[in-house]
């Protein structure tokens, strides 16, 4: 069968692939295009590592078919720094040790930029439940939370 | 560095939390994890596993799998060489060569559902799985055996059929599942018991849990024709990966040069070798790198677990709390092959505690599960389960505070415990007074919850470690050594030798070299790193400095003796010395060519002298009365840490393992089906914590220096996962008035348990 061809944008890049009907965008992101900063922990949308956000929507990238991504704007992990300067959930997660082995870091960073950029005041519990589709083997989430609460805290702060 | 330093008056560096060395990489999708490797023209390896618990393996024809087109190669296990039936050491465990080749590949049986039969390499996945549908085994199915109770009767079906009991008294005559029969023993527990106000004996059952890292195992291997061989794996050592591979192959350790990924969590299960010799193997056969990855479901059938475990505990005590006797026998899953963690379970058992009279006595039990791996303080968390449930229980009925309970017995500098050793100095009394006097446990409990305390302890080791440092042309330092971080142990590296050194954190680049790049080191394991190759660290900037003294001293035309290094600096020793400006590593650098070359220092050790630690919990919980469903509403981890390299990371193994502990209390196990198959091999069936079952996780960091480390360290790694189950099942206790002896507390199961008491407490 031949191939489908997808026109895309990946963090603001138009992108151009051919993939298989049934290959998912993980996939696709990781063999294909190289970004391979988007984590396989699962494969069935139970972890999180592979999380992306499709037209500003959070989505786990394993569940999604890569044919589902013409026309969508792509954003992963390779796009949250802007040039050399680090998104502030990336900054904050290494000055306050929100990571041990990393492999969960990425989708925890999409997931939380995506919570903040709906709602900047969340509560504790909000954003334990926001994260809850995340799993993090290393921290116990405490310093991760703490992460995102502060951050969040800082995003008011300046919106004043 | 935003965060704010500890007050540890004593150090410049240790003590405060700097960003870590790798951080950069890792929040922005750049540091690269074993999956992320890739070489032009690899192969994709795949394995067929095997859809029985146990058979025999009357033939494999993998004809039409080798005709396919575009497969490259397939091994078997006629492409292994067999081995000697040798105990050698993995990570904290110990495995038998002849084993090991039959756990990465079947010979005569597989003895649990998705042990390896063969293996494919071809030009890509699609057709890798569809070669392995076109091999053909033709299978014996034998009855098989799962649990512990029931591989250990006479009639059970045999795993190995000329496994004799070692240890066993009398001998074994005939071979049976008992692999070996361990026993501890100090003092009369007869005469303790019958001296005893008290006596409490129960009986308790836990079962196997994953270590659940995220990333799945996988690797790359490059097999070149003149016998050279490299691999990428993610593994916590690199160097075991080295070694398992050339004695699984029958290479020498020199043609095999091992990098290791980043590593996205082991907590044990990246001790071992599963996909590492079957890619090489393909690789050598296709003459082609082979890259292979586990699936989550390969993850939770074939690579480790922890094991479950039946635990008896019998504790006698006098009424004012004192402990004069106690027994323990725990009969432990080996998983397929001989070789649990009994060992450790039992010398762990009552090391919390200074008692007269102990006996133990340990089972290693083989049954059609997956091998076990190493978890994390491996097998101290199940008899700790029991004994900690068991001395709330007497807590209880002595209506004595849990905390005063231990105090009243804890172990101190002195005390011998039942596997020998004689504590030297130690913090358990520290750790309980600490927790004692922290802030949750002076909060009374909110209404609607119960609390649970329970202790933990863990030897921690040391072993073999090298490192060196080299100074660069411009003063700044690189620090190599040779073990996976797993969790920070660049920063905490670093420090030590920034503290050392007396130059910033920030001129210091620690590195982790490949096999091939530093000399030896053991695992990263056993909560070895920070310690062990912390001081291999040390000792190399110690070798650093007597370098840069030298070169000093031949600037200056002085005796080497004459100069001391202070603050990053050589100065004169005295004025007798002489007057001389002090020199920098920087100014040293530069006129090195004229002093005797590069400037490096190195160190390699085999380091003893681990300081063991002690932890204990308390946790807050609420149960729902008709789900059964526990709610942890405070957690706090207390713990004797030595001294505290970077806090935050120190801060961060502590909620880690806490909250891996809450996970195998309340929710965590491994299901079977009837066939002896995995039944819930998947993170949503297998279900490991989320962010929204937690409250935050409060630390207190007990620091009793360790007086062999010259910074003090402990390790602290594997402490925090020992007190979490028995606390949490003594909260459920006090909240319910049920004391539930089988773990998991899982929904299903405590409703039962709550339903089957209500009419008995409405009778009452």
């Amino acid at each position: 069968m031949a191939k489908i061809h997808v026109e895309t944008t990946i963090n603001g890049a138009p992108t151009e692939f051919l993939c298989e009907a049934n290959q998912t965008l993980l996939d696709v992101l990781r063999d294909q295009l190289g970004l391979t900063g988007s984590k396989e922990g699962c494969g069935s949308g139970d972890c999180g590592a592979c999380s992306v956000t499709v037209d500003g929507r959070l989505v786990c990238s394993c569940l999604v078919l890569a044919p589902e991504a013409q026309g969508a704007k792509v954003e992963t992990i390779e796009g949250m720094a802007q040039g050399d300067k680090l998104h502030p959930l990336q900054k904050k997660f290494v000055e306050m040790a929100a990571l041990q082995c990393g492999i969960c870091t990425p989708g925890f960073l999409i997931a939380s930029r995506a919570l903040l950029e709906r709602n900047n005041n969340p509560t504790e519990t909000e954003i334990r439940y926001w994260l809850a589709g995340n799993l993090c083997r290393c921290t116990g989430y405490d310093k991760i939370i703490h992460a995102v609460m502060e951050v969040a805290a800082e995003m008011r702060e300046s919106a004043k | 560095m935003s965060n704010p330093p500890t007050n540890n008056p004593k150090y410049k560096w240790i003590g405060t939390r700097p960003d870590r060395p790798d951080g950069a990489d890792k929040v922005t999708g750049r540091a690269r994890f074993a999956a992320d490797f890739n070489l032009a023209g690899q192969l994709i390896g795949k394995v067929l596993r095997s859809p029985h618990a146990h058979a025999r393996i009357k033939s494999i024809d993998t004809s039409k799998a080798e005709a396919l087109a575009g497969v490259k190669a397939v091994v078997t296990s006629r492409d292994f060489p067999e081995q000697p039936d040798v105990i050698v050491p993995a990570g904290e465990m110990q495995v038998n060569l002849r084993d090991v080749t039959r756990n990465i590949m079947a010979r005569e049986k597989v003895l649990y559902e998705g042990h390896a039969v063969a293996a494919v390499a071809a030009t890509n996945e699609a057709i890798a799985k569809q070669a392995l549908a076109l091999i053909k085994v033709n299978y014996e199915v034998l009855p098989h055996v799962i649990d512990v109770a029931a591989a250990m009767k006479p009639n059970a079906p045999l795993l190995h059929e000329h496994l004799m009991t070692e240890g066993a008294k009398p001998a074994a005559a005939r071979p049976s599942n008992i692999a070996k029969r361990i026993e501890f023993a100090k003092g009369d527990t007869a005469a303790g018991f019958a001296k005893a106000d008290v006596v409490i004996e129960r009986d308790y059952t836990t079962q196997a849990v994953h270590q659940g890292y995220i990333e799945p195992h996988a690797t790359l291997a490059s097999a070149s024709e003149d016998g050279q061989v490299q691999i990428w794996s993610t593994t916590q050592g690199h160097f075991q990966v080295r070694g398992f591979c050339a004695r699984l192959l029958n290479m020498e350790t020199s043609q095999i040069r091992v990098t290791p990924s980043e590593i996205g969590g082991g907590f044990g299960g990246k001790t071992v070798v599963y996909l590492e010799p079957l890619a090489v193997r393909l690789s050598q056969k296709s003459g082609k790198p082979v890259k292979m990855t586990m699936s989550r479901d390969d993850v939770f059938r074939a690579s480790g677990p922890a094991p479950g475990a039946d635990v008896h505990v019998k504790i006698g005590a006098m009424k004012d709390g004192r402990i004069v006797a106690a027994e323990c026998t725990v009969a432990m899953q080996a998983g397929a092959f001989p070789g649990s963690p009994v060992g450790p379970a039992c010398m762990c058992s009552y090391a919390c505690y200074d008692i007269d009279n102990v006996f133990i006595v340990g089972y290693d039990v083989v049954s059609n599960r997956p091998k076990v791996a190493a978890y994390r303080a491996p097998g101290a968390p199940i008899s700790s389960f029991a004994v900690e449930s068991t001395i709330d229980l007497l807590a209880q009925q002595l209506k004595m505070d849990p905390i005063d309970l231990r105090l009243k017995n804890a172990a101190a500098k002195g005390t011998k415990t039942a596997y020998g050793v004689t504590f030297g100095t130690i913090g358990m009394v520290e750790t309980l007074e600490a927790a004692k006097n922290s802030p949750h446990y002076k909060t009374p409990v909110k209404p609607g919850f119960a609390r649970g305390v329970a202790a933990g302890f863990w030897f921690n080791v040391g072993a073999d470690s090298s490192a060196a440092a080299h100074v660069g042309e411009d003063g700044t330092v690189t620090v190599i050594s040779g073990n996976p971080d797993i969790g920070g142990s660049r920063a905490s590296l670093a420090l030590m030798a920034a503290e050392e050194l007396g130059i910033d954190y920030d001129k210091i680049r620690p590195v982790i070299a490949d096999t091939a790049s530093i000399g030896f080191n053991f695992v990263t394991g056993g909560s070895r790193v920070t310690f062990a190759t912390g001081l291999a660290v040390v000792n190399s900037v110690r070798d650093l400095i007597r370098d840069l003294k030298g070169r000093a001293a031949k600037t200056w035309g002085v005796d080497p003796e004459g100069v001391i290094w202070e603050n990053g600096m050589a100065k004169p020793a005295g004025s007798n010395v002489g007057t001389f400006e002090p020199l920098t590593i920087a100014q040293l650098a530069a006129t090195a060519g004229k002093t005797g070359g590069p400037i490096n220092g190195h160190a390699q050790l085999n380091v003893t002298g681990a300081g063991p630690g002690f932890g204990v919990h308390i946790c807050d919980l609420a149960v729902d009365a008709d789900t059964g469903i526990v709610t942890v509403g405070r957690y706090t981890a207390a713990q004797d840490v030595g001294t505290a390299i970077h806090p935050s990371y120190v801060e961060g193994q502590l909620q880690g393992g806490a909250v891996q502990g809450i996970g195998w209390a309340l929710n965590e196990e491994y299901i079977y089906n009837a066939q002896g198959r995995l039944a819930n091999p998947g993170f949503l069936d297998y279900r490991i914590p989320v962010a929204s079952d937690l409250p935050m996780i409060e630390t207190v960091l007990v620091e009793v220096p360790n007086p062999t480390h010259p910074y003090g360290v402990r390790g602290v790694g594997e402490v925090p996962i020992i007190p979490p189950l028995a606390a949490v099942a003594n909260a459920v206790a006090r909240s319910t008035g049920i004391r539930m002896y089988d773990l998991p507390l899982s929904p299903p199961k405590l409703s039962a348990a709550l339903d089957a008491a209500r009419p008995l407490m409405a009778a009452e």
